[in-house]
């Protein structure tokens, strides 16, 4: 236990470097998820079109070496909070009587509970919609969403193959579904608020920990980190939102609206 | 005319280190307020030597704020209220009268309790034996202009230097995190000529010495440089940080 790496992730430093490094893969990643959720707000048809290119177009392997590689940044962050944290409690196990911050944001003292919290929620939102087997949310019982599969459709055309549409899993209703569910809603806001507070310190600090901060840099990142923060949530929560006050409706044609009627009637015809 | 105050204190008493503490309330009378916060505990010293009690235990020594013996945590801010201010150096004046103010010793597990509000800070030794020096052959001082060293840089070193040690910064951590006072001894000899030669060796050493002592990690939050009587900066961490990191990289990759 005295090689050189085993020395690196024993120390504190160490710790926090990986801490770090897997907070930025973790942050990039985020800004990414947004980035692609937003394009149901350019239709059914986009986000359904977007789903099928990250499930199907992009090779299998590839998709699960993403989500294993970023399950492991989310492992290699728990286990280094917890570890340090569990260490810092150790060091100071008596507070004081009249104990306040002088100075300390209250993002930067809350980062172990609104990891805590995100934690449950990253859990929650991968039973949700992505395994897709949280009970009463599975969005392929008839009637709660049906149906399901819908043609694929890219720069305005149904996507054929063998002359049959290539069908796709309808992601825009199921999205819509699953926040018209005002709880679920209600969770998706608060958790992505605390994602806000968390990279509020979060940004910022992963720069100071692998020591590329200084007084002025310390200033413009920690504004960049509570931009970086508002944007991740606004563009998280504006989804719900809009499914919450109507704005973004099902659609069980998947975008192709009279195109399918039209479809339909040249079949009967 | 000189005002004076009355105050009620809360003094955290405590016989030794194997034994509890607890807080014992004092009211003091017609205290100056250019009187500095360590006067006012002579005087509190004074009337319980007086009533045949115990005085209150504290460090103290040059109290012109330049040796970083005192150390006490005053209504929860170590060395008080008045920013860049070790307690020596604060006067009775940023307080009112009728104020209860509430003395604690440092609290962090590798600075145990000694007596009352004096911890023991050896750790702070052990930390600087494992890397605070350079190597270098005693004898006859080389001449002061022997090796230019760049205006910007020396003022950097002179800041990081102006670390007393008192502890502080491990005091207002809510981790006992020990990574300012590490980090602005390694700051101060990194960046100079003289010690740029043990550098890596320097980094590793200090900071693994540092987590032995049982001292936290560093969570970024900033209460240390806030505390800080001698304004060390957030920036000697940041500096911390990168010499460990590229100390590590090489000892990865060094020959074998």
């Amino acid at each position: 236990m005295s090689s050189p790496f085993c020395n690196f992730i024993r120390s504190t430093i160490g710790r926090k470097i990986l801490m770090a490094l897997t907070g930025l893969v973790l942050v990039l990643f985020v800004m990414g998820h947004m980035l692609g959720n937003l394009q149901i707000f350019l239709g059914a048809e986009v986000i359904n079109a977007y789903a099928y290119q990250l499930h199907y177009e992009l090779p299998t392997a590839a998709l699960w070496g993403i989500r294993l590689f970023l399950l492991a940044c989310v492992a290699v962050h728990i286990w280094a909070a917890v570890s340090l944290t569990l260490d810092n409690k150790r060091a100071r196990p008596d507070s004081y009587a009249a104990e306040k911050p002088v100075q300390a944001t209250y993002a930067s003292r809350t980062m172990r509970i609104s990891g805590v919290i995100l934690l449950a929620f990253i859990i929650f939102h991968i039973a949700h919609y992505t395994a897709r087997v949280v009970p009463g949310m599975q969005y392929e019982e008839p009637g709660v969403l049906s149906p399901t599969e819908v043609p694929l459709v890219k720069g305005g055309e149904m996507v054929l193959k063998d002359g049959q549409p290539v069908m796709t899993f309808n992601v825009n209703d199921m999205m819509v579904a699953g926040f018209q569910v005002w709880w679920v809603s209600a969770f998706y806001i608060i958790a992505t608020g605390l994602l806000c507070m968390h990279l509020a310190h979060g940004v910022s600090s992963m720069f100071q920990t692998v020591g590329l901060r200084n007084k002025i840099w310390r200033k413009r990142l920690d504004l960049v980190a509570l931009a970086y923060g508002w944007v991740v949530f606004i563009g998280f929560a504006v989804i719900p939102l809009a499914v919450l006050t109507g704005l973004l409706q099902m659609d069980p044609t998947g975008g192709l609206g009279e195109e399918v009627a039209a479809i339909t009637e040249t079949i009967q015809k | 005319m000189e005002k004076t105050m009355n105050l009620t204190l809360k003094v955290w008493r405590q016989k030794n280190a194997a034994t509890d503490g607890q807080f014992v309330e004092y009211p003091l009378k017609d205290v100056s307020e250019d009187s500095s916060f360590l006067e006012m505990l002579d005087i509190l010293n004074e009337e319980l030597v007086e009533q045949g009690k115990e005085p209150v235990a504290f460090d103290h020594d040059c109290r012109e704020g330049i040796c970083g013996t005192c150390s006490m945590t005053i209504n929860g801010t170590a060395h008080g209220p008045q920013r860049a201010t070790t307690a020596c150096q604060l006067h009775m004046r940023h307080f009112h009268d009728g104020q209860t103010i509430t003395i604690e010793p440092w609290r962090a597990k590798p600075f145990p309790v000694m007596k009352d509000l004096i911890v023991d800070r050896t750790p702070f030794d052990r930390i600087m034996q494992a890397g605070g020096f350079i190597t270098g052959r005693a004898g006859s001082a080389v001449e002061a202009n022997a090796m230019p060293i760049p205006k910007g840089t020396a003022d950097y070193a002179m800041d990081a230097a102006a670390c007393i040690g008192c502890g502080a910064c491990v005091a207002a951590c809510p981790n006992a995190s020990a990574m300012l006072f590490t980090a602005a001894k390694v700051a101060h000899m990194n960046s100079l000529p003289q010690g740029k030669p043990e550098k890596d060796r320097r980094a590793l050493a200090m900071v693994t010495t540092m987590d032995g002592e049982g001292f936290g990690g560093c969570t970024n939050i900033g209460e240390c440089e806030a505390v800080c009587p001698k304004e060390i900066s957030l920036d000697m961490i940041a500096q911390l940080n990168r010499d460990y990191a590229a100390a590590q990289v090489k000892s990865f990759f060094k020959a074998v």
